[in-house]
């Protein structure tokens, strides 16, 4: 009974987010100052009458709430609607998830693996000088703006070595994808280490770990199990989170990898004025978002008894 | 393989005590030396002692005496910067000499270990049942799954966890702090150690419990042949389950008796200053005062049919105090004793306006905290003074002793900067502190001098109450000694109402005038101090005193007897 209220109050709430942050993406797409019926003919002068007939063909001359209403009820449907060429926005996301899917769950990836890695032997040897240098290694690393990152990568590894290609999915996965993914991990992976650093030096320290030693356990035992469970937690619930933004948050990244993912569309959608498109991909963007805050809730709960209650 | 002589010697069964001639343990001149920042810090300086075959063995002393450092160094637990000179000799083998490899095999299966807090001793995130199965697993390599299961459960009800079967799946916070504390001796006992380490077993639990958990390492004494070293700063658990007492100071062994020799016709000077500071219910012996004058005055504290409840619209509510009624007159001190979660804390808490009260009145020299506006209140709360548990927290890390003392005198006190300084130098000199520490900042105090700087501060408005919740409950005896004298002087020449919250009977027989007894949420029982507690009338305050183990080994083992003929015990 508890648990069923307290799921129905979870979904109330998402509910309630998504259509407060769809409602305000739309508002700022279709009701702001600027015309997409004028961005759309450019510098070409435009008969009033023909602005009017786009205006009534796409619904722009309705109120904003009965727009916004409209186009709840073709999401209900499956229909995120049509940009100004006709062309379903779902058919044009379509094509473009496959990239960013791939680029994002390669760079997460890279953040569990090197991450916890670095974490886990931080935490091991602290006080050293590995501890020292790895800190400042993945403290500048993190400092260092993701363009600069990405166009200094290019020259060193794609241009220089030539061991990469510089841009473009022609070699596919993994090779197009190691590059980009790994200029947008090192933000994220640098935080797991921290996280996992300082969790599992906290954790080293438990009473429970002395116990454990004082049982006759090994270090396999000790470290391995209990001391690696207890710290995973902090830094599982970062990664959750994180996959939220990895796949949503390249539209940096695609742009100067050219890769033709969903933020690459995004980026191309504003810069066109193409409102339906930019409302879609926002759409499911925040459908990932809530997804992924859910994710992090259950992880949190299935790794921390604590959390559970009868 | 360093490890084959360890190994061989495993699977034999120990020989019993009648085979094996001379003491389990032998502890020779053990030194303890730990490199902070390149500094020596001595903890055990050169400590020698033995446990017999199937022997209890208490090793007593303040906090600093080194008895902890003593008995994590017979496991090889003390951290990297420790430096250990001398020989422990544990079954014909010296201890120290042992490598990491060889220290395994010794650790759980021939020396086990209990720990202070057994809440935090057992891992949070794995359930009880598999920490269990992790230790049989150990202890029985070639059982199957099935049968380790069931040496789990029986584990379990030798500790007599109700419906093991059924609570193996639980997670430790699932567990009070007493079931959790025998969760872990059931851990020990999986491998029938030699030696048992206790190290302040019952030092984090309620008296009640603490008596369960004494009942259960009695047991186990009377069915198996293990020794124990119990470690310990409590002379009622001393003499509640030692034979033997080792008595540390400072690093130091200063004194080493049989149990009644050492109650009776201690040796060492220290020995005798550690008794003398124990609180003992009934030591201050006299008659309530005949309720005088004093009752006519209107009180400075009137608690009526108070309730406080925790919690929201969609959590459940929990009612931590259920309809207190209580009051406390100019001048008197009421001890408002309870275990935890019995809510007296709460009480004093609301009293400051930091609970939320749902119904109930709360006067403070007549004026009802509950109702006032928030000006009014901060007047109020302006002629109450507080003193709690933890002076290390309470006290500002960053203000010198004085500031702390000069801060409510200039801010409530409206005391210039000159008057405010002289008032507190008086004020720290009234509590024992001289000149010297005025500049010092709390962590270069102890723990007793810190509680004095908040006592000293919480006075210094001249409070008509005070409020102090477990003042001493962190300190070491023979300091809480002091520091109740402090409070005594204080009291008489100041002439504050105090609600004095604790769970230490003893202590509150020493100080209060009058005791309300909490369990629940609700006073079961308040009368005055001699009556109270040499007569108690509710069946609850009668268990209270009962499972407050008293320093005197001939009581003690008179009421284990009991206990244990009642319950029917065997282990």
């Amino acid at each position: 009974m508890r648990l069923a209220a307290k799921t129905a109050q979870r979904l109330a709430g998402l509910a309630l987010v998504f259509l407060g942050v769809t409602f305000v993406i739309y508002l700022a797409v279709f009701a702001l100052p600027g015309d997409p019926v004028r961005a759309l003919a450019g510098d070409k002068p435009l008969e009033e009458s023909t602005v009017a007939a786009l205006r009534v063909k796409y619904n722009l001359d309705l109120p904003i709430w009965q727009q916004y209403w409209m186009y709840l009820s073709g999401l209900v449907h499956g229909d995120l609607g049509s940009d100004f060429k006709g062309r379903p926005v779902l058919g044009l996301m379509a094509t473009r998830w496959p990239v960013t899917i791939a680029l994002a769950l390669t760079a997460w990836a890279m953040e569990i693996v090197v991450g916890l890695t670095i974490g886990v032997v931080q935490a091991l040897r602290r006080g050293t000088v590995i501890d020292h240098g790895l800190l400042a290694l993945t403290v500048l690393a993190s400092c260092v703006p993701v363009f600069v990152l990405g166009v200094v990568s290019q020259q060193v590894f794609g241009v220089t070595l030539g061991w990469l290609p510089v841009a473009g999915v022609r070699d596919g996965w993994p090779a197009s994808y190691i590059l980009p993914a790994a200029v947008i991990a090192v933000f994220g992976l640098s935080a797991v280490s921290r996280l996992m650093r300082g969790a599992m030096v906290e954790s080293l320290s438990a009473d429970y770990v002395r116990a454990g030693r004082a049982k006759g356990f090994g270090p396999g035992r000790v470290v391995g199990i209990h001391v690696l469970r207890n710290s995973l937690i902090p830094a599982s619930t970062y990664l959750a989170t994180d996959l939220g933004y990895l796949l949503g948050g390249t539209v940096i990244i695609e742009g100067i990898f050219n890769l033709p993912g969903v933020g690459n569309l995004l980026f191309e959608a504003i810069r066109t004025h193409e409102g339906p498109t930019v409302v879609g991909v926002s759409t499911a963007l925040i459908v990932i978002f809530l997804a992924t805050s859910v994710l992090v809730d259950a992880i949190h709960v299935g790794l921390d008894p604590r959390l559970r209650r009868a | 393989m360093t490890g084959a002589t360890s190994n061989a010697a495993q699977p034999t069964p120990p020989p019993g005590p009648a085979a094996a001639p001379g003491p389990l343990v032998q502890v020779r001149a053990l030194g303890v030396e730990f490199d902070v920042d390149g500094q020596n810090h001595t903890a055990v300086r050169s400590a020698s002692f033995e446990i017999g075959q199937g022997e209890v063995v208490a090793v007593v002393g303040e906090s600093g005496s080194g008895k902890t450092v003593t008995a994590l160094a017979m496991l090889g637990l003390l951290p990297g910067n420790a430096k250990v000179t001398g020989q422990i000799e544990f079954e014909g083998r010296d201890l120290l000499a042992l490598s990491e490899r060889e220290l395994r095999a010794v650790r759980g299966r021939r020396v086990g270990m209990v720990f202070q807090d057994p809440v935090a001793a057992l891992d949070p995130v794995f359930s009880v049942g598999y920490q269990l199965d992790e230790v049989v697993k150990l202890a029985e390599p070639g059982m199957t799954a099935r049968r380790r299961r069931q040496r789990a459960i029986d584990l379990l009800s030798l500790v007599e966890i109700a419906s093991p079967a059924k609570r193996l799946g639980d997670y430790p916070h699932q567990f009070s702090g007493g079931q959790a504390q025998r969760i872990a001796i059931a851990m020990m006992l999986a491998n029938s150690p030699r030696l048992i380490i206790a190290d302040e077993p019952t030092t984090a639990l309620d008296v009640t419990v603490q008596a369960e958990v004494l009942d259960v390492l009695r047991a186990v004494r009377a069915s198996s042949d293990s020794a124990i070293l119990l470690i310990t700063h409590n002379m009622g658990v001393v003499a509640d389950l030692a034979d033997r007492v080792v008595v540390m100071r400072a690093g130091d062994v200063v004194e080493n008796q049989p149990v009644d020799a050492l109650f009776t016709q201690p040796k060492a000077p220290y020995t005798r200053e550690l008794l003398a500071a124990v609180p003992r219910i009934g030591a201050r012996g006299g008659a309530d005062s005949a309720p005088g004058p004093d009752v006519a005055d209107p009180p400075v504290l009137g608690i009526h049919d108070l309730v406080v409840e925790y919690g929201g619209r969609l959590r459940k509510r929990v009612r931590a105090v259920d309809g207190v009624d209580l009051h406390v007159a100019p001048g008197e001190i009421l001890g408002l004793v309870g275990e935890s979660g019995s809510g007296k804390t709460t009480v004093g808490r609301a009293v400051l306006g930091l609970a939320p009260v749902t119904r109930g009145e709360v006067a403070v020299n007549g004026h009802d905290v509950t109702t006032l506006s928030r000006r009014g209140r901060q007047a109020v709360r302006r002629t109450v003074g507080v003193v709690f548990q933890n002076p290390a927290t309470s006290l500002n890390p960053r203000f010198r002793v004085a500031q702390a003392v000069i801060e409510p005198l200039r801010v409530l006190g409206g005391l210039s900067r000159a008057e405010a300084a002289e008032r507190a130098r008086e004020l720290l000199r009234s509590v024992g502190l001289d000149s010297r520490w005025d500049d010092r900042y709390p962590h270069e105090l102890s723990g007793g001098q810190r509680q004095r700087v908040a006592i000293a501060r919480a006075v210094a408005l001249d409070p008509a109450l005070l409020i102090a919740d477990e003042p001493t409950s962190a300190l070491d005896v023979s300091v809480q000694a002091q520091v109740l004298d402090v409070f005594r002087e204080l009291q008489a020449r100041l002439g504050f109402a105090c609600l004095f919250i604790s769970h230490d009977l003893a202590v509150v027989d020493a100080l209060a005038d009058r005791v309300a007894v909490m369990r629940d949420g609700r006073i079961v029982e308040q009368g005055g101090r001699a009556q109270v507690l040499a007569h108690p009338a509710e069946p609850y305050t009668q268990r209270l005193l009962a499972s407050a183990p008293v320093p005197d080994p001939a009581v003690q083992r008179a009421r284990g007897r009991a206990r244990l003929a009642l319950a029917g015990k065997t282990i």
